[in-house]
C-alpha cells in the first residue's frame, strides 16, 4: 500500500506552481460568469454558497490539520442571524451579511479556545459536541423560529442600489461574495501565516521548538474559517430567504467533510469541486430519499480507502508526473 | 412524605431514575469506545448505528423468529459483533499506518450507510418492541414507583460494565490486552496474535452497543436513527471522562446521567445541553478528562 504524501510537502517548483493556480483560477471564474446563461441559476448560488463553506473549512483540515466535526454551527448560526437582521432589524443584505458573519466569527473565537485545548480525535469530537449544544440552543430559542425557522427573509436591496429578487443580480453577488471569500483564503494560504500553520499541520512540536505560539495560530486559523463558513452562511439564508435547523445539525458538518474530501482536503479547488458534485448529487437524487445518505456514506468509504488525495488532489498528482520528477 | 423543601419526591426520583437508565447506556457505549480505542487508535462513529442494529436484531428475533428478549440479550451481540470482525478486517485494518482521523472518517461513512439502509428499509417511525413478560409490572418503593424492566436494564449494565473492568484490568487476557495498547509490535515479538486480538477487541466493541441497544429496545421504539443524536452526547461523555481508563468511563457514564436527570427536574431548559456545559467546563479545567492522563 503506498501511502499518498500531503499535497503541500510535493510542491517542486514554485513558479510552475504559481502558474498551475493562475490558470485554475482563470478557468474556474470564467465558467462562473457564464454558468447562469446556461444552467439554473438557484443551483449555481446554493453550489457557490456550500463551495465557501467547504474552502473555509478546508483552511482548517487542509492546512491546520484540524478536522472540525461541528463547521455546520458557523453555517447555521450565521445564517439566523443574518436572516434575522434582514427580517426583524430590516438591514439591507449587505449589512445581514456581515452580522451573521461577525455572529459566527465570535462563536469561533469561544469554540476554538476549547477545541484547540486538545488534538486529533479529541478535537473532532469536541467541535461535533460543541455543534450538537449550538443545535439545541437554535431549537429552543425564541427568535430562532423552531422547528420552523426563519422564513420569508427579505432579499432587499443590495447598497440600496440592485435589486436582488432579480435572479441574476443574486446570483452574481453570490458570486462577488465568493470570489471574495476565496481569495482571502488563497491570501491567507500563501502568506507568512499560512506557512507557519503548515509547519504546524506537519510537525507541531517543532514548530513550539522554534518559537512559535502554535496554540494563537491554530486559534486565528478556527476563528478566519469560522468567519468564513459564517459569510457563506449568511449569504445562504438570503438567497433562500431562509434560516433553519437543518443547517445546524451535524448532518451538514458531515457534509462539509464530504465535499472537502472528495475534492481533495489542502488543494485549493478540491473542496470546490467536492461541494458542486454533492450537491448536483442531492438535487438529482433528491427523490431518492434515504438513497442520498447510503449515497454520501460509500463516497466517504471509498475516498477513505482508496482516493484519500480526492479528485483535484489526484489531477495535481497526475499533472506533477507528467511533468516529470 | 412526598414533599421536602418544595421538592416533589416521586418527580425527583422519576427523573433519577430516567438519568440512571440513560446513564447505562452512556457507560455500556463509552466503554465500548474506550476499549477500541485503546487498541486501535480510532474513535469508532459506528458505535451509535451498532446500538441501533442491536434494537433491529432483537426485533427481528421477535417478530420473524419468535425468538424473545432473552434470546436476543445473546443473540444480538454475537450478529452485530460478527459484522463488526468484517468490517475491521476488510477496512479498518488498511488503515492503522494512517493518520488516525482517516478512521474517523471511514466510520462515519459507514454509520451514514447503515443507518441510511435501515432507513430506507423501516422509514424513520418507531417500531414498538415489547417487554420481556418476566419484567413487566413494577414495585412500589413508597416515595416511587419502580418498574421492573428499568431497575433490570440499570443493574445489568452495571455487571456488565464491571464484568468488562474485571476482564481487562484482573485477568490474563486482559493483561495482554493493556500490553498491546503500551506496545502492540513488543508484545506479537512474545508470539501473541496481536491482529486477531485487534479484530476480536473491536468485535467485543461493537457487541456491547448492541447489547446497549437489546437493553434499550424495549423502553425506546426501535428507530433508525435512534443511535445518532446518542453518539454525540457518549463522544461528550468521553471526552468527559477521558479514554484512559475503563472504570473512568464507567464512572462518568452513570454519573453524567444523574446530573442529566437532575437538571431535567431543576431546570427542565438546560436538559439537553447540561452534558456538553460541563465538558465545555471540564475543558477549560482539565483538558484531559476527568480520568485521562496525558
Amino acid at each position: 500500500m503506498s501511502e499518498p504524501q500531503p499535497v503541500a510537502s510535493t510542491a517542486l517548483d514554485p513558479a510552475w506552481e504559481a502558474r498551475y493556480q493562475r490558470i485554475g483560477m482563470a478557468v474556474m471564474f470564467a465558467i462562473f460568469l457564464a454558468a447562469p446563461f446556461v444552467v439554473y441559476p438557484v443551483f449555481l448560488m446554493k453550489a457557490l454558497c456550500f463551495a465557501l463553506f467547504a474552502c473555509a473549512f478546508n483552511l482548517l483540515l487542509g492546512f491546520g490539520g484540524l478536522l472540525s466535526f461541528g463547521h455546520a454551527m458557523f453555517l447555521g448560526m450565521a445564517g439566523y442571524m443574518s436572516a434575522h437582521a434582514a427580517k426583524i432589524w430590516g438591514f439591507p443584505p449587505e449589512l445581514a451579511i456581515l452580522t451573521g458573519m461577525a455572529a459566527s466569527t465570535v462563536l469561533g473565537f469561544f469554540a476554538g479556545l476549547l477545541a484547540i485545548r486538545r488534538q486529533g480525535i479529541y478535537f473532532a469530537m469536541i467541535t461535533l459536541a460543541l455543534a450538537q449544544m449550538v443545535f439545541f440552543f437554535c431549537l429552543q430559542a425564541p427568535f430562532t423560529g423552531g422547528e420552523d425557522g426563519i422564513q420569508a427573509v427579505p432579499r432587499g436591496k443590495l447598497f440600496g442600489l440592485v435589486n436582488l429578487s432579480n435572479v441574476h443580480a443574486m446570483y452574481f453577488t453570490v458570486l462577488g461574495v465568493f470570489t471574495i471569500g476565496f481569495l482571502l483564503i488563497h491570501r491567507v494560504i500563501h502568506s507568512p501565516y499560512g506557512q507557519v500553520l503548515k509547519a504546524i499541520r506537519e510537525n507541531e512540536a517543532r514548530a513550539i521548538s522554534l518559537g512559535y505560539r502554535t496554540e494563537r495560530y491554530k486559534l486565528l486559523a478556527f476563528v478566519l474559517s469560522a468567519g468564513i463558513a459564517g459569510l457563506a452562511g449568511a449569504t445562504k439564508a438570503i438567497v433562500f430567504q431562509l434560516a433553519s435547523l437543518s443547517d445546524v445539525h451535524w448532518t451538514m458538518s458531515g457534509e462539509v467533510v464530504l465535499m472537502t474530501l472528495l475534492g481533495g482536503m489542502g488543494t485549493i479547488f478540491g473542496p470546490v469541486v467536492g461541494a458542486f458534485i454533492i450537491i448536483a448529487m442531492q438535487s438529482y437524487l433528491a427523490e431518492l430519499g434515504a438513497w442520498v445518505t447510503i449515497v454520501q456514506g460509500v463516497i466517504f468509504v471509498v475516498c477513505v480507502l482508496a482516493f484519500r488525495r480526492g479528485i483535484v488532489g489526484e489531477l495535481e498528482a497526475f499533472l506533477r508526473r507528467r511533468r516529470g520528477p | 412524605m412526598t414533599e421536602i423543601f418544595g421538592i416533589s419526591l416521586p418527580a425527583l426520583s422519576g427523573q433519577l431514575l430516567i438519568g440512571l437508565i440513560n446513564g447505562s447506556f452512556y457507560a455500556l457505549l463509552s466503554l465500548g469506545l474506550a476499549v477500541i480505542f485503546g487498541l486501535l487508535n480510532i474513535i469508532n462513529f459506528t458505535h451509535g448505528a451498532q446500538y441501533m442494529m442491536g434494537a433491529f436484531v432483537a426485533w427481528f428475533l421477535l417478530n420473524k423468529t419468535g425468538l424473545g428478549y432473552w434470546w436476543a440479550l445473546v443473540i444480538a451481540p454475537i450478529v452485530v459483533g460478527a459484522t463488526g470482525v468484517v468490517i475491521e478486517r476488510l477496512m479498518l485494518s488498511r488503515l492503522y499506518k494512517l493518520d488516525h482521523l482517516y478512521g474517523l472518517l471511514l466510520t462515519f461513512g459507514l454509520a451514514l450507510i447503515i443507518e441510511g439502509a435501515f432507513h430506507h428499509q423501516y422509514g424513520s417511525a418507531g417500531l414498538p418492541y415489547a417487554m420481556p413478560s418476566q419484567l413487566t409490572g413494577g414495585s412500589n418503593l413508597g416515595f416511587m414507583y419502580l418498574p421492573n424492566y428499568r431497575a433490570w436494564v440499570i443493574v445489568a449494565s452495571l455487571a456488565i460494565c464491571l464484568a468488562t473492568w474485571f476482564l481487562i484490568e484482573r485477568t490474563k487476557l486482559g493483561s495482554y490486552l493493556r500490553a498491546a495498547t503500551e506496545n502492540p509490535s513488543l508484545v506479537q515479538a512474545f508470539g501473541i496474535n496481536v491482529p486477531r486480538m485487534i479484530t476480536l477487541t473491536y468485535g467485543f466493541g461493537v457487541g456491547l452497543a448492541a447489547l446497549a441497544g437489546v437493553f434499550a429496545a424495549p423502553i425506546y421504539q426501535v428507530s433508525p436513527q435512534m443511535g445518532s443524536s446518542l453518539i454525540i452526547v457518549v463522544f461528550a461523555v468521553v471526552v468527559i471522562g477521558g479514554m484512559g481508563s475503563i472504570m473512568g468511563s464507567i464512572v462518568t457514564g452513570f454519573g453524567l446521567g444523574i446530573i442529566e436527570g437532575l437538571t431535567k427536574y431543576f431546570y427542565p431548559e438546560a436538559s439537553n445541553t447540561v452534558i456538553f456545559v460541563i465538558m465545555a467546563i471540564v475543558l477549560m479545567f482539565r483538558p484531559q478528562g476527568l480520568f485521562g492522563q496525558r
